[in-house]
């Protein structure tokens, strides 16, 4: 079943926090990945195959670098799962 | 199946775009069965990918660039295989700065050297107690034989690596181990996005190569590397086997 815009950001925080250590509630809609939050390309590829796995979804290599905020990366989480 | 019962390590699982993915895949659907490696921060994306395989095999640590890890590797792998009969060195490296021939300083050049090159015996030497007769490694080149756009002074670690190819062939051998290398057109993985301007390879090499070439397919290079890991190429040793469409043979 598809997950809501609120469960993929409940879940893509825990998956930022266990990578970077975070805290969750950091993690919101308009937060920019490396700006805000100072992921860098390694992190944010790991952060991507463990939402990968976590939603069922694909996100292509190409498709990453124009997730810029965290609300881009809900939409197309939310937009993959259909 | 063409590696029944063989048991290999693979290194240079990160995305499943990356051609060892693919090689780890092919062989265990060959009936091989697979150890991965992978260091540091990489290791939880290779964790996540492993589990794509079609059996998730166990990751250990190595970074080839700490002795303690290759020290260890033998003892590492043992714990989940008894012996290797392969090895797949899948590893490189450069800095950015590797990335402009005349600016390049040799702390760049030496980084790029010592991971792309002197590593294909690092490995090897790694994980010589655990390997006998018949053993296979093979390694992945870009035909280092001339000057590329871009490449640069991972041009010259790959003529080092090519080199160290023929040397572990020459004393490896006579453990009757083989070493050779898969020299593969470009393909979009992780490591070939890292290198800037990379996309000037992609167009020409689809218009010249004979067979055309699919930048996005690992495949054919992963195959060619199951292949030299089995037991149809007993009495090759030494080589570079060119899966690139055909580009390497034609003048223009």
């Amino acid at each position: 079943m598809a997950a809501s815009e609120q469960e993929i950001l409940e879940g893509l925080a825990e998956i930022v926090n266990e990578e970077t250590g975070l805290d969750q509630g950091d993690v919101q809609l308009d937060k920019s990945f490396t700006e805000d939050l100072d992921i860098d390309s390694l992190s944010m590829m790991t952060i991507v195959v463990n939402a990968e796995e976590k939603f069922g979804v694909r996100i292509p290599d190409e498709e990453v670098k124009n997730l810029k905020t965290v609300g881009d990366a809900v939409s197309f989480i939310q937009k993959s799962q259909g | 199946m063409l590696l029944e019962g063989k048991k290999l390590l693979v290194t240079g699982v990160l995305m499943d775009s990356s051609i060892a993915f693919h090689v780890a895949r092919l062989a265990q659907e060959q009936g091989a069965e697979v150890v991965l490696t992978s260091f540091g921060r990489t290791m939880k994306i290779t964790s996540t990918i492993a589990k794509r395989l079609p059996q998730t095999p166990p990751v250990v640590e190595l970074d080839v660039s700490n002795s303690e890890d290759l020290d260890a590797l033998a003892e590492r792998v043992r714990e989940h295989v008894p012996h290797l009969d392969g090895v797949v060195h899948s590893i490189g490296f450069a800095p950015q700065g590797a990335f402009n021939f005349m600016e390049a300083g040799w702390e760049d050049v030496s980084t790029a050297v010592q991971i792309s090159a002197f590593s294909l015996q690092a490995l090897a030497k790694a994980s010589l107690p655990l390997m006998g007769p018949g053993g296979s490694i093979v390694g992945l080149t870009f035909d280092a034989r001339y000057a590329w756009p871009v490449y640069d002074w991972m041009g010259v670690a790959k003529a080092a690596f090519e080199a160290t190819n023929r040397y572990l062939a020459r004393d490896l051998g006579p453990q009757g181990i083989r070493c050779n290398l898969v020299s593969a057109g470009p393909i979009r993985t992780t490591a070939a996005k890292s290198i800037p301007g990379f996309e000037r390879f992609e167009e020409e090499w689809e218009s010249r190569a004979p067979l055309g070439w699919d930048i996005n397919d690992p495949v054919g290079a992963a195959k060619a590397c199951v292949a030299l890991l089995s037991d149809w190429f007993p009495a090759t040793s030494g080589e570079i086997v060119h899966v690139d469409g055909g580009f390497h043979a034609m003048g223009v």
